[in-house]
């Protein structure tokens, strides 16, 4: 029996009065026998090894944020790290409303009880519509590499093909997610072929892509920016080439570039895709990632998606607003395993929050935060180049990061590193191991939180540590 | 003592503020928020940073994004949300399947506010993260003692993609073994849907086992199932219909000796924590929600996390990177040549792995115990009160106690009086309550409603609960139109459903809402 | 938007055998005797059970049906405005009345045509327009094997509600099925499957969570038919018997292939191999061949051999072998038999124990469904 001493605040009935009474109208004394379904052999005998239980809330908070004050943060810390994960500016008003104990904790409701949800996840939608300059968007991917696996199975099924052609300079972790939704049963679902590239521009060669597609190809994929940072500059002969053969262009992109830079579907894209974290959403040790897929209007397309969409549509108050589950068969909630993929809970709150993002920033905001990113990472890229023994490994022009090469300086980067984080830097991401052609080399991500004070730091560090 | 009114029921209305699409406020020259430019030394260094983008791929037109203000934006959101009935508004008792638990404030402030989760980069060097390590350490430990397996992987992004990773797990397995022609997983129609989804996305063939008159599936249907072809079994006990099926053990013994693995989907583990766990059933596998079992919020549906346990003979297969410890420093540990490889990017959602870490070290053993037998009691009250409104059916199982939920049927009060599920289902927002949950499709109980009271709620909410529902039923036998028409009370009315899925009218965003026309129509009436 | 058109037809005379022991009411003689046993109508009171969900639409509807007792009588009984067309002379009722008065309402381009009555009047209505129009049954008659019934009255009526206030309605071709009554009464079961009617999609399992998402069983189908053609590219040199039936039918329509929607063809080669067969060409295909059946379940009763495709008779089924039979449904036929085992009656008491147990029923793409095979 459990300790009567306990109290339980988030447990109203354990109150002994309320639960005998509860019991006696269901005519029981032990609340042990509402288990009685469950035979004896699989019933947990003894007790868990869990430690005692924090009892008041103040001794919580105390432990937890003890454990957490271990950590080193990039408030604290100058950071560098980027790969997926950049570090931006969040604003006030996207805290507060991601706070709201409305939204926090609903859940799938439908329009009725959650008009005002929807509301913001429609307009979510649509915001990254305009941003991407396409009619239809889903937000509900676990992150961007799952929207990259998901673009690239949706592409098979609008072509009826099997095999996707992907750059040799995706991350190796987007890699390993693609591959896991690529692989089959014995024999793969989808085959996935990496494409030649140019070392010295990272860029795709055309020649091999030439090579490479043919009438078996449902895709052409392409990161613009790339993992490394560089612009893919022939994205629109990509482009051409892979719709010259019936394959869908899919295009994976930073959202918060597209103030300044072309929205993938200009340069030819069929499907644009990414992970909007870059949107108003912390860090949180990569707990804020979020991918989103965008499409045209056509139905070839959007019968392809495979979460929920959310549809406008009117009531029967005239002019009122509401919203409705649009073609919900697609979906597995719709038909199990006949839906296009599984779906279920993912990151709506951080498509509400990138929703605030964008309706603060609006177009002025977007132009600007671009630029200033663009003229920051420039700032850096330029300051580090100019280091002795330091080099930038690509020409080609990029968005927030670049990788830098330290193989003239005869050290390693693991080095480096450890010594800029004695200096409170965190360096950029070392590469060296993911991409051994690069030599000693790390990726560096410089956004609109880098102020030239922080930039001359670490240009100071470096000139420290490489001397 | 319970506020007494003269009605025992609640005179609600939602709020309606008619509030216009952010597009509608649009005020050219507007801003909502200014962000850090560079400085002038910088501009001096690099010019203009923008005309390094070649011409092709520079955005000519900028997004038409709405431009607002910050305070009509701030107002914006909080009208939209008090147009939202969150589980902090509303005794969520409705959404069944899916655990509608009170989310404690005080994890939720420190995982939000607190700078060493939220401002910390995931690729930081192990060293500068040694806090969030121990955290996900010792929350594998935890979940290892309740579900009695050897190992827990935090990285599946939900629950439906925790199955996605078991069933990739399987597939390795058997691919280490030699043994890829196993192709096909056996699941119950009252397994949540993702069960025979998550593992067809990974390219199985799925076997689907129908319930017999008891309302679990024969054991015979298994046997005969199963064969050199099975790879798994993807199964939720209890299932959606609240019934425990006593035979799991048994289910587990057949899959094995034909060679298959077997996944618990323990999504409705609240019914069974601290009393029964995966491995004295003798799973392979399992997954527990976070964000439902374990109190993080839903978020508005997500983020969330589908914690994976899995025994020690399937740990090589697990996502990388696993967390170890020798003692006293946590890592990060890659090297495991069997693994997976990864499902999502990162260390997965870290801010509700430390939720679902403080609400159990807040409840400790008798806690999770508690929680199970008054989530039990809750609903076992209230199935034998809505059992006696008019109207209500409860298929199967008669006479057996069902765990922390049911699914009930209003098919009587259809052919009665024409009022369906979802009719009763649109007036019930009327009175401050959340939509229920129906069930998945296909529908096998007919006009079905599922219900999980769990041990956040008070017999005054379950009471108010059951009041709602007879109304409902009451009002339906003496004029089925009004409930028909429903809501009244909510902030927008009935939805027509024809347009819905019109391919004319299809407004997934407002740009496709305005080139279809849609406004025209609507001043237009 | 023109006011949507329901059209009605009642058999007043159906089910009148059932109460009085002579299972069905099919011919003149029967219906004398039925009358002399004591029988009463039941078609009006099932039908006016149904019209109760139709009656609060009121003038947003218009209803077309037949005079007296087809129709006419009940609606001005429920105070339900209708065009009556012009027919029926004195005398008891029959199948030609049925028949003339679905042609009319077809001809007046209906949305859908609701029947109270049998697998009889199924028959004539499927005489009549076949899958020219949406047709739902209201069980009112003493046999309902067809698939085009609602199970219930009042759930025909909500059913035909749902169907009337949608724009984009959808349908699917459902079986009509009917045993010949004079062997029924003599004790023998000899069921057939007479052909199609389309139907509204059963919203009752199939709208819910959705609402509005249009339902469309059409994914299950296309997936169906994917599976089979996959199995059948699996063993390219197999003869193929595919039974009668609107799935089989997909499958030979994705094939290429013209067959018969209540035959059993021969397939070989990937080309027709013979037509509509009968036992003894069925026999002669499989004597010396690998081959394989291919069914689905006819009608709502969950029938896999004995009922409607008994050219398959156990000498067939011994020859081809128990392990070679492809069964495909869509999930909603099978949650619809509510729990029922699926059934066979070969005639062969010994072959029908040997397909008792449990059989894979292909619901959809790389999708299967176990199902309990009784007798």
């Amino acid at each position: 029996m459990p300790n009567p001493s306990r109290s339980y605040p988030y447990i109203p009935n354990a109150t002994a009065r309320v639960k005998a009474e509860m019991l006696a109208r269901l005519g029981l004394t032990d609340p042990m026998t509402l288990f009685q379904e469950i035979p004896e052999h699989l019933r947990f005998k003894g007790c868990m090894d869990l430690p005692e239980p924090v009892a008041d809330e103040y001794s919580l908070r105390r432990h937890i944020e003890g454990l957490l004050n271990q950590n080193r943060h990039c408030g604290q810390t100058l950071n560098f790290l980027g790969a997926g994960c950049a570090h931006h500016f969040v604003p006030a008003v996207c805290d507060e409303v991601n706070g709201r104990g409305e939204l926090l904790t609903a859940y799938a409701a439908e329009f009725y009880a959650d008009h005002g949800k929807w509301q913001a996840l429609f307009e979510f939608s649509s915001h990254m519509a305009e941003l991407l300059d396409m009619d239809v968007v889903s937000g509900f991917l676990y992150d961007g590499a799952q929207a990259v696996a998901t673009a690239l199975r949706m592409a098979t099924r609008i072509t009826g093909r099997r095999k996707v052609l992907v750059p040799a300079t995706l991350g190796s972790q987007t890699r390993m997610i693609i591959d896991n939704y690529m692989r089959g049963v014995g024999a793969a679902q989808v085959e996935v072929q990496t494409l030649g590239f140019d070392p010295a521009s990272g860029l795709i060669d055309l020649s091999d892509l030439a090579d490479r597609l043919d009438e078996e190809t449902a895709a052409v994929l392409v990161e613009n920016p790339s993992y490394l940072g560089f612009f893919e500059t022939q994205a629109t002969e990509i482009g051409r080439l892979a719709r010259r053969h019936g394959a869908e262009f899919v295009v994976s992109t930073d959202p918060i570039a597209l103030g300044v830079l072309a929205p993938p579907v200009h340069y030819g894209a069929t499907i644009a895709c990414g992970d909007y974290h870059p949107l108003g959403i912390h860090l949180q040790c990569g707990g804020g990632q979020a991918g989103f897929i965008a499409t045209d209007g056509d139905m070839r397309y959007v019968t392809q998606f495979k979460d929920k969409l959310y549809g406008l549509v009117p009531t029967v108050q005239p002019g009122e607003y509401g919203f409705a589950n649009v073609l919900f068969d697609r979906t597995s909630f719709g038909s199990r395993e006949k839906a296009k993929e599984f779906t279920g809970t993912s990151n709506a709150l951080w498509a509400i929050t990138a929703g605030v993002y964008l309706a603060l920033l609006g177009p002025a905001g977007m132009q600007e935060i671009g630029q200033t990113i663009m003229q920051m990472s420039q700032y850096a890229a330029g300051r580090m180049a100019a280091l002795p023994g330091v080099r930038l490994a690509f020409a080609t022009p990029f968005f927030k990061e670049f990788v830098v090469n330290f193989d003239d300086s005869g050290r390693q980067v693991a080095e480096i590193h450890a010594a800029l984080l004695r200096d409170g830097i965190f360096g950029g991401v070392d590469v060296s191991g993911q991409f051994p052609w690069l030599g000693q080399s790390a990726l560096y991500c410089v956004t609109e939180v880098m102020r030239q004070a922080d930039i001359d730091r670490l240009i100071d560090s470096l000139n420290r540590v490489l001397s | 003592m319970a506020r007494r009114r003269p009605d025992p029921l609640r005179r609600f209305h939602q709020a309606r503020w008619d509030e216009e699409m952010i597009y509608e406020l649009s005020v050219p020259g507007q801003r909502g928020v200014l962000v850090p430019r560079a400085e002038k030394a910088v501009v001096e260094a690099v010019g203009d940073g923008v005309s390094a983008i070649p011409d092709d791929l520079r955005r000519v037109r900028p997004p038409a994004l709405p431009e607002v203000s910050q305070p009509r934006i701030v107002r914006h959101y909080a009208r939209l949300s008090q147009e939202t009935l969150g589980a902090d508004i509303t005794p969520d008792i409705s959404m069944a399947t899916c655990t509608m638990k009170y989310s404690p404030k005080v994890q939720e402030h420190i995982a939000a506010r607190h700078p060493g989760l939220t401002e910390v980069h995931p690729l930081q060097p192990g060293e500068t993260i040694q806090g969030i390590l121990a955290i996900l350490y010792r929350l594998e430990r935890f979940l290892c003692e309740i579900s009695g397996l050897d190992h827990f992987s935090f990285q599946p992004g939900g629950g439906a993609h925790a199955i996605f990773t078991n069933a990739a797990i399987m597939r390795a397995y058997h691919a280490a073994r030699g043994e890829a022609g196993r192709d096909e997983i056996i699941t119950t129609i009252f397994s949540h849907p993702a069960n025979a989804a998550a593992p067809a996305t990974a390219g199985y063939k799925v076997i689907t086992l129908l319930p017999d008159e008891h309302g679990v599936p024969d054991l015979k249907a298994l046997k005969a199932a199963v064969s050199e072809r099975t790879a798994g079994l993807f199964i939720t006990n209890p299932e959606d219909t609240g019934i425990y099926n006593p035979h799991i053990d048994a289910y587990v013994q057949v899959v094995h000796a034909a060679g298959g693995l077997c996944a618990y989907d323990q999504a409705n583990a609240n019914a069974v924590l601290g009393i029964a766990r995966a491995r004295e059933c003798g799973f392979d596998l399992c997954h527990f929600n976070l964000h439902k079992t374990f109190s993080a919020p839903h978020g508005s549906m997500g983020p969330a996390l589908g914690a994976l346990g899995a025994t020690a003979a399937l740990e090589p297969f697990l996502p990388v990177p696993r967390i170890t410890c020798d003692g006293q420093r946590y890592a990060l540990d890659h090297d495991h040549p069997l693994s997976i490889g990864r499902v999502r990017s990162f260390l997965g959602n870290v801010p509700v792995a430390l939720k679902a870490y403080a609400w159990i070290l807040q409840h400790g053993f008798e806690g999770l115990r508690e929680a199970a037998i008054c989530s039990v009691l809750n609903s076992n009250y209230l199935e034998a009160e809505v059992c006696h409104i008019p109207g209500v059916t409860l298929p199967y199982a008669r006479g057996q106690r069902r765990l922390e939920q049911v699914r009930f049927s209003w098919e009587k009060l259809r052919e009665d009086t024409g009022v369906g599920t979802e009719d009763v289902k649109r007036r019930i927002a009327d009175f401050g309550l959340q939509h229920y949950w129906t069930s998945h499709h296909p529908w096998v109980v007919p006009e079905p409603f599922t219900l999980e009271p769990c041990e956040s709620y008070s017999k005054e909410d379950l009471d108010e609960y059951i009041g709602v529902l007879r109304q409902i039923a009451n009002e339906a036998y003496a004029d089925p139109e009004f409930v028909k028409n429903a809501p009244y009370n909510s902030s927008i009315h009935r939805v027509p459903e024809q347009f819905v899925d019109d391919p004319d009218r299809i407004a997934i965003t407002w740009r496709q809402y305005l080139k279809k026309g849609w406004a025209q129509r609507q001043t237009q009436g | 938007m023109d006011r949507p058109k329901l059209g009605l037809v009642i058999n007043p005379i159906a089910g009148i055998g059932g109460r009085v022991g002579l299972k069905g009411s099919d011919g003149p003689e029967i219906l004398r005797l039925a009358m002399v046993r004591g029988a009463a109508p039941q078609a009006a009171a099932r039908a006016a059970e149904a019209l109760r969900a139709i009656v609060p639409l009121g003038d947003r509807i218009e209803v077309l049906t037949w005079p007296g007792p087809m129709g006419a009588d009940l609606c001005r009984q429920l105070g339900m405005a209708c065009r009556v067309g012009r027919g029926l002379g004195q005398g008891p009722t029959s199948g030609a009345d049925t028949e003339a008065a679905a042609r009319w309402i077809r001809d007046e381009a209906a949305d859908l045509l609701l029947f109270a009555g049998g697998d009889g009047t199924a028959r004539n209505v499927c005489a009549a327009v076949g899958e020219q129009i949406a047709v739902l049954g209201v069980p009112a008659g003493v046999k309902i094997h067809s698939a085009v019934f609602a199970v219930t009255p009042a759930s025909a009526g909500i059913v035909a509600r749902r169907f009337l206030e949608q724009t984009s309605r959808r349908c699917r071709p459902a079986e009509v099925m009917d045993i010949d009554e004079d062997a029924f009464r003599q004790g023998r079961v000899c069921a057939r499957l007479f052909g199609s009617l389309c139907v509204p999609e059963d919203p009752s399992r199939l709208q819910g969570a959705k609402v509005g998402g249009g339902g469309g069983t059409g994914q299950g189908i296309e997936g169906i038919v994917a599976t089979i053609v996959e199995q059948m590219q699996a063993d390219p040199d197999g003869v193929y018997l595919i039974g009668p039936g609107t799935t089989t039918r997909a499958v030979k329509e994705r094939l290429g292939i013209e067959g018969t929607l209540l035959g059993v063809d021969v397939v070989y080669g990937g080309r027709m191999a013979a037509k509509d067969a009968d036992e003894r060409t069925l026999l002669e295909w499989v004597a010396d061949r690998r081959a394989y059946i291919i069914i689905t379940i006819i009608g709502g009763q969950g029938h896999l051999f004995g009922r409607g495709n008994q050219q398959i008779s156990p000498a067939v089924l011994r020859r081809v072998g128990t392990a070679h039979i492809l069964v495909a449904a869509t999930t909603e036929k099978l949650i619809g038999l509510g729990g029922r085992p699926l059934w066979v009656d070969t005639g062969d008491a010994e072959l029908d124990r040997q397909l008792e147990g449990h059989i894979r029923v292909v619901t959809g793409y790389r999708s299967y469904t176990l199902c309990r095979v009784g007798r």
